[in-house]
């Protein structure tokens, strides 16, 4: 049995949908870990999966390898069932941990995924160059440090040239180097096109890589949006403004305003349309010296994922 | 923007995946690990030049060779049972690793994965025969030729038994060295199985459970061409009905092992 793609199909650019997970519920027993996600990544993307543990990232990824099967609802990559897309090389990943032998050498390791996957030696070769590992192809896996380890994996990933790659928290673990490294490597693979989705709790590496951050809490999606959305969503921006004799009464009376703070003759106003509040404060008040800021990813984070419901799974 | 090249074919390999390269490269990993090398080559050989070569086991006759010749085949049948059961066994280590899973990335299908390991198993169990009866030639074992090829052929064949036993136990057992829980069980098969001592050494009692034990069989089979002694039927009985129980074991585990839940 073959089972081959028409070459029209190849989804990089085309109208195709990456992934589609639809209603997608995940249950073991009684805990629910994902609990009816929907989302839509559109070919090219680069996405960052946010959440605290036990939000459902690492179930909503491994439905997405085809690795479980969802409990409910329905998960698409390229248009077909995950595993399918997994043994044609359409989408490949790079786990946390795991996932090597240590009695084998680097080369090895990407050599056997290449006869797997029924490529060539000039891929082996390609593979290793472009994970920044070909100059330590000999080296038996159990020697390689953890950066090391992790890059062999992106090579491994490579290997099918993959549409979409998932990483699920890659660079947990590395030094500041070893991180900037994997980094680089990816921002240039990202460069062909090729869609992107990493699950990640380092905020900086979602703000720095991500064109769209997908918050998870509790098995749903709770924000969705470029990295500025999603800050704004979370936390609205702040207006810090000179407004001799301001009352907070009269604050919180002005359109859109959430919180206000008066600290002498400055006020802080927290506002979702900072925009729309800066220009009534500019056109009918008093108020000078505007500044607007946002709060970063970090805060937007705590305040998107704190979790007030106690006794929550784990 | 440039025009990209057309992409590669997409496509599913042949046989699930079961290919001669990865054979290659499991074989060549097989082979860097101390362990399964000593096992596999070293053992078997060092116990029949210990228990089988002294002057009077070179002189005494057994069936149409000599006793040197009759350890020679239990030690050959004792190297291809530990060489096939860590080569089934290999799983575990696998599985703990994390490998299986990451094979899961691929397009290798979990049978085409259980045939490599077999094969792999079967080669490394030859391996030991070859090499424990290279030994045994230069060591006073006295066979007629035609019981060289067969005995080496049954204890070779027969060690499919302890590849399914491999398999079945890495697949049960998650420990990383599996094969040293492994290795004294066997002993203590191979006791139990009258592959160390000749059963009517031991009582007539003990001797008549040894009957029922999975070395007994391959044993008896094994030795066979050389004795022309012993209940060929019960024997191969005994090979048939374990190995269908391990089989069935081993698969009851692998099919809990790769169900996408």
């Amino acid at each position: 049995m073959t089972l081959t793609t028409p070459s029209h199909t190849r989804a990089r650019g085309s109208g195709q949908l990456a992934v589609d997970l639809h209603g997608v519920v995940k249950r073991f027993g009684a805990v629910t870990a994902v609990d009816g996600i929907s989302l839509q990544i559109r070919p090219g993307e680069v996405i960052a999966l946010l959440g605290p543990n036990g939000a459902g990232k690492t179930s909503t990824v491994d439905m997405l390898l085809g690795l479980s099967n969802p409990t409910e609802g329905t998960v698409q990559v390229y248009g077909r069932a995950p595993h399918e897309a997994v043994a044609l090389g359409l989408v490949s990943a790079v786990m946390q941990t795991g996932g090597l032998l240590k009695d084998y050498t680097v080369e090895e390791t990407v050599k056997l995924t290449a006869v797997l996957f029924g490529r060539g030696p000039a891929e082996v070769t390609e593979a290793l160059r472009r994970a920044g590992i070909a100059d330590i192809g000999k080296r038996l896996v159990g020697k390689c440090s953890g950066g090391q380890q992790q890059r062999l994996r992106f090579a491994m990933a490579l290997l099918p040239d993959p549409e979409l790659l998932i990483l699920d928290e890659p660079t947990t673990g590395m030094d500041v180097a070893g991180r900037h490294d994997f980094w680089t490597a990816i921002r240039q693979d990202a460069r062909s096109g090729r869609t992107v989705i990493f699950a990640t709790h380092y905020l900086e590496e979602a703000d720095a890589y991500a064109d769209r951050v997908v918050f998870v809490r509790r098995g749903q999606v709770v924000a969705d949006g470029t990295a500025a959305e999603v800050k704004a969503m979370a936390s609205g921006r702040t207006i810090r403004a000179t407004m001799p004799g301001a009352s907070e009464a009269q604050l919180l009376a002005l359109p859109g305003v959430e919180t206000a703070e008066v600290r002498g003759d400055t006020v802080l106003l927290a506002s979702r349309d900072t925009d729309a509040l800066a220009r009534h404060l500019l056109n009918e008040t008093g108020a000078r010296d505007l500044e607007i800021t946002s709060r970063n990813l970090e805060q937007a984070f705590l305040t998107l994922t704190a979790d007030d419901i106690p006794g929550s799974p784990e | 923007m440039t025009t990209t090249a057309m992409p590669p074919a997409r496509s599913l390999p042949k046989f699930g995946g079961f290919s001669l390269g990865m054979i290659k490269l499991e074989l060549r990993r097989m082979i860097r690990n101390r362990r399964t090398v000593i096992f596999t080559f070293i053992m078997p050989a060092v116990f029949f030049l210990l228990f089988g070569t002294n002057a009077s086991s070179r002189t005494q006759p057994a069936g149409s060779g000599n006793v040197t010749a009759y350890i020679l085949v239990s030690m050959a049948v004792y190297g291809a049972m530990l060489s096939t059961t860590s080569g089934g066994a290999m799983v575990s280590v696998e599985r703990a690793a994390g490998w299986s899973r990451q094979l899961r990335l691929t397009p290798l299908k979990p049978v085409a994965y259980i045939a490599v390991k077999l094969v792999l198993a079967m080669l490394i169990g030859l391996a030991s025969v070859l090499v424990t009866f290279l030994v045994g030639s230069f060591s006073g074992a006295q066979l007629p030729l035609h019981a060289w090829i067969e005995c080496g052929l049954l204890a070779w064949v027969c060690a499919l038994v302890f590849a399914a036993f491999g398999l079945f136990m890495g697949y049960l057992l998650p420990s990383e060295n599996v094969m040293q829980i492994l290795g004294p069980v066997l002993a203590v098969l191979s006791f139990a199985g009258g592959l160390f001592v000749p059963l009517d050494a031991l009582g007539h009692t003990f001797a008549t459970i040894a009957k029922f034990t999975p070395v007994y069989g391959v044993g008896e089979l094994a030795r066979y061409p050389l004795v022309h002694d012993g209940n060929l039927w019960l024997a191969a009985l005994n090979v048939v009905v374990w190995t269908a129980i391990f089989s069935a074991g081993a698969m009851w585990r692998f099919r809990r092992d790769t169900a996408r839940v």
